[in-house]
């Protein structure tokens, strides 16, 4: 297992200018990569040896409304190395309205948490194959996770309407 | 013309073998699967989205709803992802008893997998065996929490309470009267002809392809994939069992079967040993901002004044990140935390196996035969609730 500093540094050493910050929070390295260089650093994580991250766990975003921060969201990417056993939290920023570019064709598994993200955050993903809504249903105005979405939602008291929805459950 | 003759079904939601409100949208040529598509967030309770308006504290029941059949599993999850935030040690009992309860729930997330895949093909006989034995599970898991499908046990710290010896007396006696039980089911399944030559050589996935599709746990080690989280990045004094990972070489719904069955076996011999060896000594941390023992509130007025603040504001977690993963019952089972200094968790992202799994159902069932749908469902063990969160 090798040690986060280690991770980071090789990180740092091959790609000075995609990282913006890096740090050793808990035992675990946190790279946080600018959006252009994404797919570069990634194949890199991916093809070198002494780190073969070939495992995408997960793949998320943080909204920091609240925090008046721009760009707004911050893309989370959880890697696992299956071989070397180690782990590697990687970060890009975004903001409203940009695009990121996808990592589905590294890592097939980017292919649900990426949907998940679009539908939750409304950040949209390029190069994806098939970005629709996944837990929403097609349609749907708004994006739950963001900062400014109510926990109770919009229109909870208002009776449901099937009309409403019924052309949109046609186009599955 | 072969456009005509193309199909278009939607299987599920209501589905008995989709194991709860999955929608697989089908294309059909005969039989034959041409396209697979599944359609999920049916169950969708936004637990992500609630856990943001909680406590760090207050959102550990919301994780017992996300893999109802194996809950303890889920709260052992979130509450070392909290303790990992945190940077907070767990007295060597309380680590002990955690391993205990989550191995018996993955045992019983097993047993309602090996059950309802049976039935899913028409071998009746195997549920109620499994339901007669899962039962004695329950019972153990009501002896030391009181709740028996949903029983929140593990807290921020350690554990809610200690356990009598009523527990360790049923424990014993489960760990010694169930392997005979596990030999009962292979009999039932492992040599069945028709169980096996609907299993054999179905849903196939290479080694390449299963780590590039996120396959973990017993899916992902049918293909060959030697990845357990209790062995990579070990949590709760798992590096002091003596445990195998297996792992097969086929990849196919028969290959994640026999893995299965070998978890159940692995499973007792770890409960085993943590029984034997349960250490004595406190079950929850004593760390100032968390909440003190029963016993200390009811005499000590600091200790009550503590449990006070420790309901009504929480605690302040540091600012920072961290991911934690545990080995589910279906796979690596993962808590991404985000934390801005406050006393809730500023996000809270599940990463649930199944999820991953169902993603990559196209790829298993595309080319087979309807039914055999069915069948590649029951292989990969998928829980709604986890996949919608």
């Amino acid at each position: 297992m090798a040690k986060a500093k280690d991770i980071i540094k090789l990180i740092q050493k091959k790609h000075k200018k995609a990282v913006i910050e890096a740090e050793e929070f808990r035992g675990d390295p946190i790279v946080k990569v600018k959006k252009e260089k994404l797919i570069e650093v990634c194949e890199f994580l991916v093809k070198e040896k002494k780190l073969a991250y070939n495992l995408l766990v997960d793949v998320t975003a943080v909204d920091f409304l609240p925090y008046k921060r721009t760009p707004r969201f911050d893309i989370v990417y959880v890697l696992v190395s299956v071989d070397n056993e180690h782990r590697l939290i990687l970060k890009t920023e975004v903001d409203e309205g940009e695009k990121v570019p996808s990592v589905y064709h590294i890592w097939k598994s980017a292919n649900f948490p990426e949907r998940e993200t679009y539908d939750m955050f409304g950040i949209e993903f390029e190069g994806h194959p098939d970005l629709r809504r996944l837990l929403m249903w097609p349609g749907y105005e708004h994006y739950p996770l963001r900062k400014d979405f109510p926990t109770k939602g919009y229109d909870f008291d208002k009776k449901w309407d099937p009309e409403q929805i019924k052309d949109n459950v046609l186009k599955y | 013309m072969a456009a005509e003759r193309t199909w278009k079904l939607h299987m599920g939601p209501h589905h008995p073998s989709t194991h709860g409100v999955l929608r697989i949208e089908l294309e059909l040529e005969g039989e034959k699967v041409l396209k697979a598509t599944p359609i999920i967030g049916q169950l969708h309770r936004g637990i992500e989205k609630i856990a943001e308006d909680f406590t760090f504290h207050q959102a550990i029941p919301l994780t017992d709803r996300l893999d109802y059949t194996a809950a303890s599993l889920n709260n052992l999850g979130y509450v070392l992802a909290v303790e990992k935030l945190l940077g907070i040690e767990v007295p060597k009992r309380a680590q002990y008893l955690r391993v205990i309860i989550s191995e018996l729930s993955r045992i019983m997330g097993h047993h309602l997998w090996i059950g309802s895949a049976a039935l899913d093909l028409g071998a009746m006989t195997v549920v109620f065996y499994t339901f007669a034995d899962r039962e004695i599970i329950m019972e153990c898991i009501e002896e030391a929490s009181g709740g028996r499908l949903t029983p929140t046990y593990m807290r921020i710290g350690g554990v809610s309470k200690d356990v009598n010896e009523k527990f360790i007396e049923k424990v014993k006696y489960f760990v010694d009267m169930f392997p005979e039980k596990i030999d009962g089911y292979e009999t039932l399944l492992t040599d069945n002809i028709i169980w096996r030559q609907r299993n054999e050589d179905l849903a196939v996935i290479s080694y390449d392809e299963a780590i590039n599709l996120g396959l973990t746990g017993a899916v992902g080690r049918a293909s060959g994939v030697n990845y357990d989280v209790r062995k990579a990045f070990p949590y709760s004094s798992y590096e002091d069992f003596d445990f195998e990972v297996p792992v097969g070489s086929k990849g196919d719904a028969f290959d994640r079967y026999m893995c299965r069955m070998e978890e159940f076996r692995q499973s007792v011999r770890i409960i085993k040993q943590a029984i034997e060896n349960l250490p004595d000594g406190p079950v929850m941390a004593d760390i100032p901002y968390l909440n003190p023992p029963q016993e200390k509130v009811r005499t000590d007025i600091d200790a009550l004044i503590r449990r006070f603040k420790f309901v009504l504001e929480g605690f302040h977690a540091p600012k920072g990140e961290v991911y934690q993963s545990v080995e589910g019952s279906k796979g690596e089972l993962g808590f991404y935390l985000y934390s801005d200094g406050g006393s809730k968790p500023y996000r809270c992202k599940i990463k649930s196996p199944c999820y991953i799994h169902v993603s990559a159902l196209p790829a298993m069932v595309e080319g087979y035969m309807l039914s055999d749908i069915i069948t590649a469902i029951g292989g990969l063990d998928i829980v709604l609730g986890e996949i919608d969160r």
